[in-house]
């Protein structure tokens, strides 16, 4: 009940603070427009986010280790989150200043005019990419490797429990923590993309046929869309993995296959969707009936004058698409009916680790893997919607 | 008003047919499995007899049409059949327990539990990000703007089960407020409930409000964009009646659709919440369904998700076209 | 008497893309009560811009950047928001172009009226709904009693735009401006709210800023008139000497479009076979008719002008021609041959002998595609022409459209002005060699002066090439300008052909006669004129209402 109330007594002061803020602001410098105009919700916000980020600073510099000597956890993943974040902020920063001065003129332009957030994504997506091709020669270890010593902690130091021969630590069975982090990137990425490529190849050509020749053809496919569209998609997927798990049997990799090929029809449904409305978009405009007109044929019809014109919306669409698709895969694995072991996976790696979280307050470094690996599936999808997020801005050529 | 009337009773029908056809797909590929059930319920060493018994006793011997028939007649008036679980089926192999769970009767309490859980999410995402949404708009590119963009991007980025291990780390472990196992029972009282609903309801909150928050933003950007709001700016109306008398009105279709899609959207999140927090609601019971490969509980399940979903986009089609003036008000 | 509005040295910036650039510069203008000034200009000249800051206003991504803006002793500029709001649809209102966006679509007229008068305390509700209904009556919209009750998408847009006049009169403000209120209706529909705003503008004594780019309009409309181009001043004098006596070159220019006309050509020969012939042509979109027993002939090298308002089927007729529509019952002859009905029959030489000039260039050019690309899929497709061979024939061509070849040919459609792409359209359209063109629209979304530039061209390659061209249009001055013979369609229907000349001279169809006489001219009396020998109820929709 206190915590209530002194919530409550805080907010009053900033309610107070902002009240002050413009009615000083007003009289300081002689009723300048700033000032003058400013609505009280805005002055209101100005002093909320002072006092947050006063309160930020202040505790970020609070000690790690309590008196007592037990590590204060809370402070060490605070601390953590905004060491990363401004990290991460840097990097985009020199990646952005980078992109600037080398490369064509085009890109130069592009980098010119980019956010900050779009280059973190960028970097990202690259970042992402680099591991995913040389996992082989990055990790330290194999992904299937099974060593002697089982449950290692993470942090490399022998006092600890940890081995410097395996900085995060090992299974139960003990494999290599970090070599199957990053063959995560590999199989996870990987399977996301395959499946993202097929889900794009099956939807767009049926939706690009659908909005050309229409008719009959449109009609059927649309509507069969319309139904597998209205079963939830993880749901559909989970009720499919069943079946396809008794297909399967015991051969596991088939089941990653089947998960494939699942997933991938799934999502073509909403790339059909979308694909059809693009069309739609771009044949009623003037030049496809001049083509038309013309005596065209439909193969020149749809890669030489709607396809051109489709790549930007597509382009954002696969970037969403693959977010979603990897998002499923993760989720589904970590339900355990996903990617199946040996092959090192993050959502397999989470669940498999989830137990460590509760160890936060006396070894904040053991609790940090299950994030780790969680954080790795939200750190790609973030930077690819950051991404697709300035396309689709500049691409809506929104002004404001 | 008639035609309005017209047109919300196709809806209606066209959503009763996709249910149709949706539940005639569930089971069709129910229907795919290899083999056979009394096969796969009894394990290899089942004797042909007790097989047998099983195929009669399930109704298997029947063809596939009479079945859908019957399990869609029987789903209609409530009974969806009974659970595979070994139990039930022990009376065939000889050690007669007497009692048999229905699929029903797993899924009643279940249900409940998710829909209290769906409920405590909605009543807190819905006015949060309705009220950030329109703040973001109202004060576009602004900081604030910009940070909630940022925020809430990451946050729809993010898998459920992230955001659930993060507030469990911050709310459970290193400051205990709340509760990180939701082991909820029946004769609990409500506020206990309550504690132990709240944090998953938070991490379904989180996902929801920024998708939420993100589509409210949009909607109303579009429609300060609008020149009848220029207009009203013109007339030289107050900024505060602006917003309640012209684009309000306006706004609640979009802001209707928005929130009905949403919680359609919660069902799927709802999956992977219940089982980080061991949930006892009908997501859980799904997944674990799906892992023993009890099918009427799978294909129960998937049917009451459906219907669910269908509802939710029926109701904000039905919204959107009750709040049009150009329909409620025909020329 | 100082002047009610008075803006000094007034500049104003625009962002694009992080950039601010200018969209006036240094404008100035004074205007006193009861006063009527016109803005005119092309497209990008900024006069909506300059009209919204004579409020004070600003929309989002412009701003003012330096000068100052009175109103009567008020600076807007640095006034706070409160004290603007006060003025806002109390002493200064707006009338803006296309009053069905602008009418909020959830509440009704009268509901929308009274607002103003009941926010600003100039009147009670019910006496500002009794003097709604004055003024609509006094603007002569019909059933005025009963037509504020209605909602903004129950009522016609010639309606729409009077009682958006209404509105802004609702609390006597001393300055309306208008924003193009009529650029978007018909010729008929315009006149009407033309003669309605000017009425009531003069019985109230109120000031007021017309803004438009028809000339004929503002003389109409406006004591003074002042003229923009890109942001600048280029001159200002009162109506009649700003008519008669233009100093600058580019007020001249403006001037001189309205004179171009083709000479006379000799009549056809009876007996010859028409290149396009329209026999008897109905058609129907799904089960609505919308084409009736419609024909007419075009000649070899002769331009038929096909007139009507929006609706009245000449585009559906180019559908019909073009056999994107197949006629429900008669027959399209080239050279005296019946052509298939639909275009996926027809053979190459049959598609390539009719060709198609759209009024949108924008949507018409494949965004994607170089302008040697463009013009080259044609020349490949139909001529079987490649390599050195083709680009050859797409330099030719561009210089048949006077675009020097090398500076454009491998340029995309975005760079490229208006009136340029429209040129590409036409290269295009001549690439396959036709005999006959239809040009839809070809000049109603552009500048007049531009207009005025493909006017010519089109005149140039029809005398070099021979061509028939069909030419569709609701505007008959580019009637006038090009056509040889004219076809007046109206609901489907064609009300009335003949040769140019027979056409301009009385006596013709009634619906002919209203068509012609509701074009605005540059005499400053033509509406004075007009309403006094026909009579306010012989002019615009009531006039067209009692025709059927």
């Amino acid at each position: 009940m206190s915590t209530l109330l002194t919530l409550v007594l805080i907010l009053l002061g900033v309610a107070a603070g902002g009240w002050v803020l413009r009615f000083a602001g007003q009289k300081a410098t002689g009723n300048a427009p700033m000032f003058r105009d400013m609505p009280y919700a805005v002055a209101f916000g100005y002093v909320l986010g002072a006092c947050l980020l006063m309160f930020s600073v202040w505790y970020f510099f609070q000690p790690t280790v309590t008196e007592a000597g037990v590590p204060n956890a809370g402070v060490v993943f605070f601390r953590w989150a905004v060491q990363f974040f401004i990290l991460s902020a840097i990097a985009a920063f020199l990646f952005r200043a980078l992109g600037r001065t080398v490369g064509t003129r085009g890109s130069k332009k592009l980098f010119r005019q980019m956010p900050l957030t779009a280059s973190f994504g960028v970097l990202v997506v690259i970042l992402y990419a680099f591991t995913a091709i040389f996992a082989a020669w990055l990790a330290p270890h194999g992904q299937e490797a099974i060593f002697a010593k089982v449950n290692v902690l993470p942090g490399g130091n022998a006092a600890t429990g940890g081995d410097p021969l395996f900085p995060l630590g090992t299974d139960q069975i003990g494999r290599d923590l970090l070599s199957r982090l990053i063959y995560g990137a590999q199989n996870t990425v990987g399977i996301a993309f395959v499946t993202t490529c097929l889900a794009f190849f099956l939807g767009g050509t049926l939706g690009f046929l659908a909005a050309t020749l229409q008719g009959w053809l449109d009609q059927v496919l649309s509507r069969a869309v319309d139904v597998l569209m209205a079963i939830p998609s993880l749901i559909f997927a989970l009720l499919l993995m069943t079946i396809a798990s008794a297909w399967a049997g015991s051969e596991r990799w088939l089941l990653t296959v089947y998960m494939i090929l699942i997933i991938a029809v799934i999502d073509s449904t909403r790339v059909f969707r979308l694909a059809r409305a693009v069309g739609l978009n771009i044949v009623v405009m003037d030049y496809i009936e001049a083509a038309k007109l013309r005596g065209e044929g439909l193969g020149y019809l749809i890669f030489k004058e709607i396809l051109p014109n489709a790549t930007a919306p597509l382009l954002a669409e696969f970037g969403l698409r693959f977010c979603f698709v990897f998002l499923t895969i993760a989720s589904l694995s970590f339900l355990g009916v996903g990617i199946q072991p040996p092959l090192a996976d993050w959502g397999t790696m989470v669940r498999d680790s989830a137990q460590f979280i509760n160890f936060a307050a006396f070894s904040p470094l053991t609790a940090a893997l299950p994030l780790l690996a969680a954080g790795a599936i939200a750190l790609l999808t973030v930077g690819v919607n950051f991404v697709v997020d300035w396309m689709l801005h500049r691409s809506s050529g929104l002004k404001e | 008003m008639q035609s309005v009337f017209r047109i919300i009773l196709q809806r209606l029908a066209l959503g009763l047919l996709t249910l149709f056809v949706v539940s005639i797909v569930i089971f069709t590929a129910v229907n795919m499995l290899p083999g056979d059930f009394a096969q796969a319920i009894l394990g290899q060493g089942a004797t042909p007899d007790a097989v047998e018994a099983i195929r009669r006793d399930l109704g298997l011997d029947q063809p596939p049409i009479t079945r859908y028939f019957q399990w869609l007649g029987s789903a209609v008036q409530g009974d969806l059949g009974n659970s595979f679980a070994q139990a039930n089926f022990a009376s065939f192999v000889g050690a007669d327990s007497g009692v048999r769970t229905t699929v029903a009767q797993q899924i009643a309490p279940r249900f409940a539990n998710t829909m209290f859980l769906a409920a405590v999410t909605a009543c807190i995402a819905v006015p949060v990000s309705l009220v950030l949404g329109i703040l973001a708009a109202l004060f576009r590119n602004s900081v604030f703007d910009r940070a909630t963009n940022v925020t809430t991007l990451t946050s729809i980025s993010s898998p459920e089960f992230f955001l659930a291990y993060v507030l469990i780390l911050f709310l459970a472990v290193l400051n205990p407020v709340l509760p990180s196992l939701s082991n909820i029972f029946e004769g609990m009282s409500f506020g206990e409930r309550l504690e132990k609903t709240l944090l998953p309801a938070l991490t379904l909150t989180l996902v929801v409000t920024a998708h939420m928050m993100r589509m409210t933003r949009a909607a109303i950007i579009n429609l300060l964009a609008s020149p009848y709001i220029e207009m009203a700016r013109l007339k030289g109306m107050s900024p505060m009646r602006v917003i309640v008398k012209h684009a309000l009105p306006n706004a609640l279709a979009p802001i209707i659709n928005v929130v009905a899609l949403n919680l359609a959207y919660l069902i799927t999140g709802v999956v992977v919440v219940e089982v980080v927090f061991v949930y006892p609601g009908i997501g859980q019971l799904f997944v674990d369904s799906v892992k023993i490969r009890d099918i009427p509980v799978v294909q129960a399940c998937c049917l009451i998700f459906a219907a669910a979903y269908i509802l939710l986009n029926l109701t904000a089609d039905i919204m959107s076209i009750l709040s049009n003036p150009r329909l409620r008000h025909p020329k | 008497m100082s002047a009610l509005v008075e803006i000094r040295d007034l500049w104003i910036e625009g962002r694009s893309d992080e950039i601010w650039s200018p969209i006036i510069n240094g404008a100035s203008l004074s205007l006193k009560k009861g006063e009527v000034l016109g803005l005119i200009g092309e497209s990008g000249a900024g006069k909506s811009t300059l009209g919204l800051a004579a409020m004070g206003f600003t929309r989002d991504g412009v701003r003012i950047s330096k000068g100052s803006v009175m109103f009567d002793g008020i600076d807007l500029i640095t006034a706070s928001a409160a004290k603007k709001r006060e003025l806002l649809g109390k002493r200064i209102a707006y009338v803006a172009q296309s009053a069905a966006a602008s009418f909020n679509p959830a509440h009704k007229l009268i509901e929308q009226h009274t607002e103003g008068p009941v926010q600003h305390g100039v009147m009670s509700r019910s006496d500002s709904v009794e003097d709604g209904i004055e003024l609509y009556r006094r603007l002569r919209l019909p059933n005025p009693e009963e037509i504020g009750f209605r909602y903004p998408h129950q009522v016609s847009g010639g309606q729409l735009q009077r009682a958006m006049t209404a509105m802004a009169m609702s609390c006597r403000p001393d300055l309306i401006i208008f924003d193009e209120p009529t650029t978007a209706l018909d010729v008929t529909t315009q006149i009407e709210v033309l003669a309605s705003i000017r009425d009531i503008v003069e019985q109230f004594d109120t000031a007021a800023i017309y803004i438009t780019h028809d000339l004929a309009v503002v003389a109409q409309m406006a004591d003074r008139i002042k003229v923009l181009l890109k942001g600048d001043e280029v001159e200002e004098a009162d109506t009649r000497t700003m008519l008669s006596h233009p100093k600058e070159d580019y007020t001249k220019s403006l001037w001189a479009v309205r004179a171009f006309e083709r000479p006379q050509k000799p009549a056809v020969h009876t007996n010859a076979t028409p290149v396009v012939s329209v026999q008897n042509v109905s058609a129907a979109y799904g089960k609505i008719p919308v084409l009736h027993d419609v024909s007419f002939d075009i000649h070899e090298g002769r331009t038929v002008a096909v007139v009507g308002e929006s609706g009245s089927g000449k585009s559906t007729t180019a559908r019909c021609i073009t056999g994107l529509l197949p006629p429900s019952a008669g027959v399209i002859e080239f050279d005296g041959k019946a052509l298939p009905a639909n275009y996926k029959s027809r053979n190459k030489d049959q598609l390539r002998q009719a060709q198609m000039i759209y009024q949108m260039a924008d949507t018409a050019l494949n965004p994607r595609t170089t302008i040697g690309d463009i013009i080259g899929r044609p020349v490949q497709f139909y001529m079987g022409l490649t390599g050195k061979q083709k680009r050859r024939r797409v330099e030719e061509l561009l210089e048949e459209i006077e675009m020097p070849a090398a500076q454009y040919i491998d340029r995309l459609p975005s760079e490229l002005s208006g009136g340029q792409k429209q040129r590409i359209g036409i290269a295009r359209a001549l690439a396959a060699e036709p005999k006959f063109i239809i040009c839809d629209e070809v000049t109603s979304a552009l500048d007049q002066l531009v207009a005025e530039g493909i006017l010519k061209l089109l005149a140039r390659l029809q005398d070099d090439l021979k061509l028939s061209y069909m030419f569709i249009t609701h505007d008959l001055a580019t009637v006038k300008a090009i056509a040889d013979e004219v076809v007046v369609m109206k609901e489907g229907k064609v009300v009335e052909q003949g040769p140019k000349q027979e056409m301009f001279v009385p006596p013709h169809h009634p619906y002919t006669d209203l068509l012609l006489s509701s074009v605005p001219e540059m005499d400053p009396d033509w509406l004075t004129n007009l309403l006094n020998e026909r009579g306010v109820d012989n002019i615009g929709d009531a006039a067209v209402d009692k025709m059927s």
